[in-house]
């Protein structure tokens, strides 16, 4: 179970601003979810085998990227070829 | 080079963005229109995956799967419409409007690929390019009466589809026959150096109806209480067609059934939280307020960017990944999914497919469903494929109250081929 105050810490954690009036409706829907998700309670923890997966890497030789111009061209909030972010401080 | 003109008529909301020309060349795809759903990346193409966080995004790139249609001499007629991010089983979820399923306008398409299954169901085009994250190819080709195939994942690129849930999705195509999905797989699969998920499996065959002494595995799972019985009778009376075509059918049982539901929702929307932290207005899509501190301004553009039903995912699977609840749910999502696998494993030894229904129901009335774990619950039959990463198609097989039914044929990882066999073997069988 889940409670309100719950629910604005991961809203805030995941960066998402939730409306004080939605909080009630998404927390009851939250907690049917999170009981339908207790069922894996049942199921036995995994032992760690080994394993036939390589690792996929190529060479570090420098190729063509997208063009500086192309990659800014989706926002205007762009100054000498950076993208303005929102105040860090 | 040829240029194809398209009919602007759009009354099922099938499309977000049309265009009214494009050209087509020489290839396997030749004078074939296709729609791509607005998830897959489209060079100078709106591409918005039905959500306002990404309105008037133009990608910079095509997805691989887009040069590859390109190639083959395919025109793009258009973007289609789907539920949020994939996020949802009826394209009701989508900022530009639900579509309507063709098949009778009051009622859902499915989802997530609505869109897409609308413009072929319709006519409007022949083929079109769908995405499957836990359903979203077979659930709209089961609803609307159509085929859509999930193919092994790994085989079809991922370069340039949108990520919702990276290690469950696959672009794959979805067509009125068997025959031009199979057509679609010999140009969307190969190995791709730009995904490193992809894998050197090409697919060049064609679809083969002999089917004599293949063995068809049925679990009781699927045809379980969740099930409604008309669907159930109808998909049954298209297996009993597989019989007479001289397959034998094995009842057999799949435990894992009881998990997979969880272990999908915990592990795609885990996944979504990490996907989609990129959508915060800085990019792409409508600009972050850059006066605001950090914090504030990717919650209130994500506030406003985001629909309800992706908010409520991206926060699923923050609090399932967060510290003191990774083990409970997380953690236990991966164990459970490797008892899906390795019941297809086990099950694969026995029998050479699996048949089932795509879905437990006909499509719901579009506002019907308000109730999001209830929605989730019609995902049942269809995320095991994905969580295992095995190939499924569904089929049309009939109908239950004048509303399409889909037969779903799941096959061995790599195995595409044996199970688009299948498929024809019963699309050839319901036309004699």
């Amino acid at each position: 179970m889940v409670s309100e105050k719950d629910v604005a810490h991961i809203a805030e954690l995941a960066d998402i601003g939730i409306e004080k009036e939605e909080l009630a409706e998404f927390t009851g829907r939250f907690n049917e979810i999170l009981d339908y998700f207790d069922i894996l309670d049942q199921v036995e923890q995994a032992t760690r085998g080994g394993t036939d997966l390589v690792n996929i890497f190529r060479d570090d030789i420098v190729e063509d990227s997208l063009p500086a111009d192309e990659v800014l061209a989706n926002t205007r909030e762009k100054e000498d070829g950076f993208f303005r972010a929102p105040r860090v401080m | 080079m040829a240029t194809l003109t398209f009919p602007q008529d759009d009354r099922y909301n099938a499309f977000i963005t049309m265009l009214d020309k494009a050209e087509t060349g020489p290839g396997k795809l030749s004078g074939i229109g296709i729609a791509i759903k607005d998830n897959i990346s489209t060079r100078g193409i709106q591409t918005t995956c039905a959500s306002r966080i990404l309105e008037g995004y133009l990608p910079p790139y095509d997805a691989h799967v887009v040069k590859l249609v390109k190639k083959a001499g395919s025109g793009i007629v258009g973007k289609t419409n789907m539920d949020e991010f994939g996020m949802g089983t009826t394209t009701e979820n989508s900022a530009f409007g639900p579509t309507k399923n063709p098949a009778d306008t009051s009622r859902v398409p499915g989802g997530s690929s609505g869109g897409s299954a609308a413009a072929v169901a319709s006519g409007m085009v022949r083929m079109a390019l769908g995405t499957d994250t836990g359903g979203s190819i077979r659930c709209p080709a089961a609803f609307c009466g159509i085929v859509g195939h999930k193919p092994t994942y790994g085989r079809v690129s991922r370069y340039g589809l949108i990520a919702y849930a990276n290690s469950l999705e696959q672009i794959g195509p979805m067509a009125r026959t068997v025959s031009d999905i199979s057509l679609l797989m010999e140009v969307l699969t190969g190995y791709d150096p730009s995904d490193s998920t992809s894998v050197n499996c090409p697919y060049a065959h064609i679809p083969d109806p002999d089917i004599r002494g293949l063995k068809i595995g049925v679990p009781e799972e699927y045809f379980g209480e969740g099930v409604n019985p008309r669907v159930a009778s109808v998909v049954w009376d298209g297996i009993s067609l597989l019989e007479r075509k001289g397959a034998d059918i094995i009842t057999c049982r799949m435990p894992s059934m009881a998990y997979a539901l969880a272990a999908y929702y915990v592990t795609c929307t885990s996944e979504a939280s990490s996907n989609l932290a990129r959508f915060d207005g800085v990019r792409y899509g409508p600009p972050a307020d850059t006066r605001q501190t950090w914090h504030e301004s990717f919650q209130e553009r994500r506030r406003d960017g985001f629909g309800t039903e992706v908010k409520r995912r991206i926060m699923l699977g923050t609090f399932a990944l967060s510290s003191g609840y990774y083990g409970k749910y997380y953690a236990k999502a991966q164990a459970a999914r490797q008892q899906v696998r390795n019941d297809f494993l086990r099950l694969f030894r026995e029998v050479d497919v699996i048949a089932g229904p795509t879905m437990p129901t006909v499509a719901f009335r579009i506002g019907e469903k308000t109730d999001p774990l209830s929605m989730y619950l019609s995902d049942i039959l269809t995320v095991p494929a994905n969580l295992a990463g095995i190939p499924a198609i569904s089929v049309p097989c009939g109908t239950s109250e004048g509303l399409p039914v889909g037969l779903q044929i799941m096959g061995p990882h790599f195995r595409d081929e044996r199970v688009i066999d299948v498929a024809y073997a019963f699309e050839q069988g319901v036309s004699r």
